[in-house]
């Protein structure tokens, strides 16, 4: 069983026992239905064939997506397949992107050949050419802070900053979304892959005795 | 028992026509039904269910699944009514049977007794339309039981002293402590401060034939798989269809409201999901469209009786909006937190809720919370520290060191109702109905921005206190995203100055009602569907016994 599926039949699980009898016999069919759209899911990360992307251009995609997060000794973005989430993302949700990626594209092709004679794609350039082209065309990357707004825009933007987030979409996404190949950027980031918890949740919360009202004493002061 | 789910036709006269299922359309519903009315609910959103909910982000998120989507409905906006509105994704509201109810991180506070009568006590304020409230705490009591109740709030009744009385506990224990709440109830208490458990909209226990949380964490912008988060949806709307005298109508957009020769409105004409224009017939007509579309429905419906939009003898449809003033401030800390796991909020604080403004400066009040409210995707494009790069090892490394580690302090506050404020029709952008589409003035007032910044302040010691290792605040800035649409059809017993009456019943029209944040006359602390709720279950009861007497129907 894979990981995803895994997760879903403990949640299924839990979710029962958190509830009692009661609530699963009356919201079974919604479970279940659920869970078949997450088997559905779960199902389409099979070997994948590029449908928008040439076998170039996802080169150079896989290469951007790896200076993004590049793989030290947990995975990065080759290993949890982004460049595959992208190119479905391109078919799909994010099917407005294909001009920006095709020009971004041909642009950064460009661009790798003018400032590297000899170097015919940016997925051609060694890691410390890539790096250095990427420094300078990621600057618009840059911190904004953080917003207060919590609702995340993935707003059309320069082809940078849309390879950015498709990557981290496709790193960290919920499985359900199609991101987050058997949850290696999960575990790089310590996100525990069950669907459901019971606390204690950390190191903070371990030892709390108990909600108590504010002592007279520490009224005093 | 439970009926058979009744269908109605538009030709058939029913008593109600409901615009809206969410936090106010789904518990009149409830009510109205209940007590043997027939009543058709018209949702422009689709009926989802615990089966299509789901912890997909693209859905979520970026194909807004849950809420009004920016490519369909666009929105203007401007800061003063002198400028020309640009276009942009301003207001956000849930969109599907339920509303934002769905969605929504489910703190549920009360307002306290100064939200009521504030003019009252702090006199006129400069720049701002500041009225007392025609009800008072006391009037509204009654309904915010019925709401922790009938809808399901987790909480500790008596746990902040600063709580308005109350006539019953809690029914339910608060939801467990997260690591954000041990660090900021601590640090709270050196600072000496009252934490305490924060009132959460989210069962603790099973209830009603729904399931406790799970602690998924997938909370906040994502429906509840388990029906643990009190929506709507699962505590009201079912109620309301098992009468067998309720239809939700989904995909049904609504965008005129029919009015006859005396003045009377008839029904409301919607879209269905072919884009074929109905008219649903009712005896009267309540909307609960939320405080963006209940106004922009009442503009569109224009007449030669009511020229300037319905219910708008007053000009004031769409004015005086408040989105709630807000800050935030981030801390990592050394041990992992987790804080990903479970529900958003577990403490809170409401030392700060009535600030005076002889010592701050400034007029208003706020409640800080701790929370982490963020998915991993959400995290990595939001929740890092400033000056952490955003790609490369770098960025690698901080997610794997923060994302455990880290936790917010939401600081929520009032926002103080301005004339120039609010909601109108844009002269040239029009959705993909054709109608036009929302526009959005706004100005905050200096007082709602210092009181922002103040609250700021507060977070970031309140992190010193938590010896934080990292700490850091988001910009106070400008207000162009409304998500709290409050105000903008204000109660009030001058026709002249107000929208609806004491009753939720339109000054002009006497068959037609309303009922959701646009009904708000101040905009409290920062968390307003508690609120909501609890005039909705008290709009039901005056309406209903309006219906008693003979006074809605001619």
């Amino acid at each position: 069983m894979k990981p995803f599926q895994a997760a879903r039949r403990d949640f299924l699980l839990q979710a029962g026992g958190a509830a009692g009898a009661a609530w699963v016999s009356a919201q079974w069919p919604a479970i279940l239905s659920a869970a078949q759209h997450a088997h559905e899911t779960a199902k389409s990360d099979a070997p994948p064939k590029f449908e928008v992307l040439t076998p170039e251009q996802a080169k150079d995609v896989e290469a951007i997506a790896s200076q993004f997060i590049p793989t030290d000794e947990l995975p990065g973005a080759r290993e949890t397949g982004v460049v595959y989430f992208i190119d479905r993302a391109l078919k799909t949700f994010a099917s407005e992107a294909v001009p920006v990626y095709q020009k971004g594209l041909a642009e950064l092709k460009q661009l790798t050949s003018e400032t590297f004679p000899g170097v015919k794609n940016f997925a051609d350039a060694s890691a410390e050419q890539q790096e250095k082209l990427m420094a300078e065309l990621a600057e618009e990357l840059n911190p904004e802070g953080s917003r207060p707004g919590r609702q995340i825009q993935i707003a059309p933007g320069g082809f940078v900053r849309t390879v950015w987030q498709h990557t981290i979409l496709g790193f960290l996404a919920d499985p359900e979304a199609g991101g987050d190949r058997d949850y290696a950027g999960w575990k790089v980031i310590g996100r525990d892959p069950a669907h459901s918890f019971s606390p204690p949740f950390g190191y903070y919360d371990k030892d709390y005795p108990g909600w108590q009202p504010t002592s007279p004493e520490s009224e005093k002061k | 028992m439970s009926q058979a789910k009744v269908t109605y036709k538009p030709s058939d006269e029913v008593d109600f026509v409901i615009v809206g299922s969410g936090a106010a359309g789904g518990i009149l519903a409830k009510e109205l039904s209940t007590n043997g009315y027939r009543v058709v609910v018209l949702e422009q959103g689709p009926y989802l269910t615990e089966a299509d909910f789901s912890h997909n982000e693209v859905e979520v998120f970026t194909r807004h699944q849950l809420t009004n989507n920016p490519g369909l409905q666009p929105t203007t906006f401007r800061k003063t009514p002198q400028e020309k509105a640009q276009q942009g994704y301003n207001v956000m509201y849930g969109r599907c049977v339920g509303g934002s109810s769905v969605h929504f991180t489910a703190n549920f506070w009360r307002f306290h007794e100064i939200d009521f009568m504030e003019h009252s006590k702090v006199g006129d304020i400069p720049g701002a339309a500041l009225v007392d409230w025609p009800i008072r705490y006391a009037d509204l009591e009654p309904y915010y039981t019925k709401v922790e109740w009938e809808i399901g709030v987790s909480g500790l009744a008596g746990a902040s002293p600063f709580d308005p009385p109350r006539s019953k506990p809690y029914p339910m224990p608060p939801l467990p402590v997260k690591g954000s709440g041990v660090i900021f109830e601590r640090a709270a208490r050196k600072l000496g401060y009252h934490p305490y458990p924060a009132p959460m909209a989210i069962l603790s226990r099973p209830r009603a034939g729904r399931s406790a949380c799970v602690n998924c964490g997938f909370c906040l912008g994502f429906g509840c798989e388990v029906g643990a988060k009190s929506s709507s949806l699962v505590a009201a709307i079912r109620v309301a269809e098992a009468t067998g005298r309720c239809e939700i109508r989904a995909n049904s957009y609504a965008h005129q409201i029919a009015v006859d020769k005396n003045g009377r409105v008839t029904g409301a004409v919607y879209f269905d999901a072919k884009r074929v224009a109905h008219l649903q017939k009712a005896k009267a007509v309540i909307l609960a469209a939320n405080g963006a579309e209940t106004p922009r429905l009442l503009l569109l419906s224009t007449s030669p009786q009511f020229p300037n939009g319905l219910a708008n003898s007053s000009g004031m449809v769409g004015k005086h909006l408040m989105p709630n003033s807000h800050a935030i401030a981030f801390g990592v800390f050394d041990e992992p937190l987790n804080d990903y796991k479970g529900f958003a909020v577990s403490r809170l604080l409401h030392d700060f809720y009535e600030l005076d403004p002889e010592k701050v400066g400034f007029h208003g009040g706020g409640g800080i919370d701790a929370r982490f409210d963020f998915t991993p995707f959400g995290f990595a494009m939001n929740g890092l520290p400033p000056d952490t790069p955003r790609w490369g090892k770098e960025f690698k490394k901080a997610l794997r060191q923060n994302f455990t580690r880290t936790m917010e302090i939401f600081c929520h506050g009032t926002s103080l109702p301005v004339e120039s404020n609010g909601f109108s029709l844009d002269p040239d952008v029009k959705d993909a109905w054709g109608l036009p589409a929302l526009r959005m003035t706004y100005r905050d007032h200096p007082d709602d921005l210092k009181l922002a910044s103040w609250m700021k302040d507060r977070a970031m010691e309140l992190l010193d206190a938590a010896d934080a290792k990292t700490k850091w605040h988001g910009p106070v800035e400008e207000t162009q995203f409304a998500v709290h649409l409050l105000g903008t059809c204000r109660m009030g017993n001058d026709p002249k100055t107000s929208v609806i009456n004491a009753d939720h019943r339109t000054h002009d029209v006497p068959n037609l009602f309303l009922c959701d944040g646009s009904s708000l006359v101040t905009s409290g602390r920062g968390q307003p569907t508690m609120t909501i709720e609890a005039l909705a279950f008290r709009a039901a009861d005056r309406i209903m016994a309006l219906a008693k007497r003979g006074e809605i129907s001619s």
